[in-house]
C-alpha cells in the first residue's frame, strides 16, 4: 500500500548556514520502522533534486521516532546572502513529507 | 537549595510576541524569565547601530518592556536572563537603571556579561596562531578581515551563573547560546557541578526546548495542528526544572497552546546537526538519549539525559560586508497568471542583459506556485488560477546594479503582459548583504567578564 508520508509522520526544518535541517517524526512505532525503512539518503537526495546541491546526512532518534537529515548547500547561501523567498528552509519539511512510501 | 525551579521563555527571537514576557511573569509563578535576542546576524546590525551611537547596540525593545515587567518580578523576586545586551550590554543595563529609576525602583542588582566581542582582537589573535579559518569551508579569513562587521564568542552559562552568585536580578548578556540562559539557573540553584556532563546536558536540552518560544508549545506544529487550542493567546513554555536534571515543560494553565509529545519533540529537532553531539560551550549533548513522556494537561517530563564533555573551543560568530541585493514583486492575475508572470521575468531578465548590469544571481520566484518546494511544485491547471505573485531577487558586490535594478520593475506593468498590479511600494531599494563566518578559536584565548551594576 502506497501512503503520503504526511499521513504518518509530521516535522519541522529549519536552517543550519547554507545547510538545511529536517526532522521528520513517525506517529507509532510502525510509522517509524516504514520511514527508517524508506527515507535513505538517496531516496531523499533524489526526493531535492534541483532544491538540494550537496551531500545529505541522515541520523536516527529512535527514543522519539525520528529522523533527522542535513541537506548541504540548500539554501541559496543561507543567511542574509540568500535570495530565496524561503531563506531558512522552513517549508522544506512540508517539502518532504509529500513523498509517497510503501507502507 | 531549592527543591525545583521554574524557568520561563518569554521570548523565541528578537520581534517576537511582545507581550509574551509579561504574560510568563503575571498568569503564574515563575522563578527565572530567560529572553532570547540574538539571531546569527543581529549582531551585524546592532553592531552598525553602535557604530552610529555609542550608546546603542542593544535589543531596544528591553527598556520599555522592563517598565512593564520589572515592578512584578521585584515584588515575585523573577530573575531576568537575556542575552539581548548584543554588542552593548553596559548600556543595556544602563537604560535598565534609568528605567528603574523613573518608575521609582530604588534598589536593582543588574550583571554585565562582557567579553565575548572579539572584533577589535582579530588581528592579535589570528598573529597569536588562531586561524579563525571559516569551521565549514575551511577558508582563511584574511581576505574579509577588513570587511567584519562584528565578531563574537558564543559564551555558555557559566559567566551567567557567576551574575547570579554575585546576587544579580537581572543577568544582560551579549552572545551567549541560547541553552545557556537556561542552564545557567540550574546550575545555580542546584548546585550542580560543571562537569557533571549529564546535568549540563539536562540543563542544554531544557534550554533547546525553550529558545525558540512558542515553538514547543503549539506554535509552528505541523501535526495536527488545526486542534492546538486558543492559538491567538498562546503560553510561552516553562521548564520545571529539579535538581536530578529531570524536568517538566509545560506553560501557565488558562492559557493557549498545547504541551505534548510531539510539540516538544518537533521543537528538540529543530535546527540541530549530528543528533549524538550537540556542542555547546558547557558539554556535548546527546540528544538520542532523551527520553519524553506525555503526562496529559500540557505538561512533558524530560529525563535520562546523557552527555560528554565539552570541546576545546569556543564557536566564533563573525559576519562581514558582503554587497547588495534586492527583491520586487509583481502580481498577475487570471487568466493565464503563471504564464504572464513567467512572460514579465523573461522580459526583466532580456532588458537586465541588454544593461549590461553585474549580478552573482538573479533569482526569480513564483509566489503562489513554487516558491516553497521548487521543483517539487506539482504542474497545475493554470485555469484554476486566480493569481501568482512574480519575485524576482539580485544580489550584486556592485551597488549600482542593484540601484539600476529597482528601476526596472514598475515600468514592467505599462510595457509588459496585462492585468498586473501590486507595485504601490515604490522602488525597491538595495540592502547590505552580511555574510556570515563561523569560526572556532581555543578557549584559553579568551576570558570572560562579569561586571556588577548597581543602583
Amino acid at each position: 500500500m502506497k501512503k503520503q508520508l504526511l499521513e504518518i509522520a509530521h516535522g519541522r526544518s529549519g536552517d543550519k548556514g547554507d545547510a538545511a535541517n529536517i526532522g521528520i517524526i513517525a506517529y507509532d512505532d510502525k510509522g517509524f520502522d516504514v520511514i527508517k525503512r524508506e527515507l535513505t539518503i538517496d531516496r531523499v537526495k533524489k526526493h531535492f533534486d534541483g532544491i538540494c546541491f550537496g551531500d545529505v546526512e541522515r541520523y536516527e532518534l529512535p527514543n522519539l521516532r525520528a529522523l533527522n537529515f542535513l541537506l548541504h548547500n540548500t539554501l541559496g547561501g543561507g543567511g542574509t546572502v540568500s535570495l530565496k523567498h524561503d531563506a531558512q528552509g522552513k517549508t522544506l519539511a512540508a517539502a518532504l513529507l509529500k513523498m509517497e512510501v510503501d507502507y | 537549595m531549592k527543591e525545583k525551579i521554574k524557568i520561563a521563555s518569554g521570548q523565541g527571537f528578537w520581534g517576537d510576541l511582545i507581550d509574551a514576557p509579561f504574560h510568563q511573569v503575571t498568569k503564574g509563578n515563575i522563578d527565572y524569565l530567560v529572553m532570547d535576542y540574538l539571531a546569527e546576524v543581529t549582531m551585524s546590525i546592532l553592531q552598525k547601530q553602535k557604530n552610529k551611537n555609542p550608546k546603542l547596540g542593544f535589543a531596544k525593545d528591553i527598556p520599555e518592556l522592563m517598565k512593564r515587567i520589572l515592578p512584578v518580578c521585584i515584588e515575585k523576586k523573577i530573575k531576568i536572563i537575556t542575552n539581548g545586551g548584543g554588542v552593548n550590554p553596559i548600556s543595556c543595563a544602563e537604560s535598565i537603571i534609568e528605567v528603574a529609576k523613573n518608575i521609582g525602583i530604588n534598589k536593582l542588582k543588574i550583571a554585565v556579561v562582557l567579553g565575548d566581542d572579539i572584533k577589535d582582537r582579530v588581528d592579535e589573535l589570528v598573529s597569536l596562531g588562531c586561524s579563525l579559518n571559516n569551521m565549514e569551508t575551511n577558508q582563511s579569513i584574511i581576505p574579509i578581515k577588513e570587511k567584519l562587521l562584528s565578531a563574537n564568542v558564543y559564551f555558555g552559562a557559566m559567566p551567567i551563573v557567576e551574575g547570579l552568585k554575585l546576587g544579580a536580578d537581572i543577568v544582560i548578556t551579549g552572545r551567549t547560546t541560547d541553552t545557556g540562559l537556561t542552564l545557567a539557573p540550574m546550575i545555580y540553584e542546584f548546585g550542580w557541578d560543571k562537569e557533571n556532563y549529564d546535568l549540563m546536558s539536562s540543563g542544554t536540552v531544557a534550554g533547546h526546548i525553550l529558545e525558540c518560544g512558542a515553538q514547543s508549545s503549539g506554535g509552528n506544529f505541523m501535526g495536527d495542528w488545526q486542534s492546538i487550542p486558543n492559538m491567538a493567546e498562546i503560553g510561552f513554555p516553562i521548564a520545571e526544572a529539579y535538581p536530578n536534571g529531570e524536568f517538566i515543560i509545560t506553560k501557565h494553565s488558562g492559557t493557549g497552546g498545547r504541551v505534548s509529545f510531539e510539540t516538544v519533540a518537533e521543537q528538540l529537532l529543530y535546527e540541530i546537526g549530528n543528533p549524538e553531539d550537540y556542542i555547546t560551550p558547557d558539554c556535548v549533548a546527546d540528544f538520542t538519549s532523551i527520553q519524553l513522556e506525555d503526562l496529559g494537561n500540557d505538561r512533558v517530563r524530560v529525563y535520562n539525559i546523557k552527555g560528554k564533555k565539552a570541546t576545546e573551543f569556543f564557536k566564533v560568530s563573525c559576519s562581514y560586508s558582503s554587497g547588495y541585493s534586492a527583491s520586487a514583486t509583481l502580481t498577475y492575475s487570471w487568466p493565464q497568471a503563471l504564464t504572464k508572470a513567467k512572460f514579465a521575468d523573461s522580459i526583466l531578465r532580456k532588458r537586465l542583459e541588454n544593461l549590461n548590469l553585474n549580478f552573482e544571481e538573479i533569482r526569480t520566484e513564483f509566489i503562489g506556485y513554487n516558491s516553497c518546494h521548487g521543483p517539487l511544485s506539482k504542474n497545475i491547471d493554470e485555469s484554476l488560477i486566480n493569481e501568482i505573485m512574480l519575485r524576482v531577487a539580485v544580489r550584486s558586490q556592485d551597488y549600482n546594479s542593484i540601484e539600476r535594478f529597482g528601476k526596472e520593475i514598475a515600468p514592467l506593468i505599462l510595457t509588459g503582459p496585462p492585468s498586473v498590479t501590486g507595485f504601490a511600494g515604490g522602488r525597491p531599494k538595495p540592502s547590505d548583504v552580511v555574510a556570515y563566518w563561523p569560526a572556532l578559536i581555543p578557549k584559553k584565548f579568551i576570558q570572560s567578564d562579569v561586571k556588577l551594576i548597581e543602583m
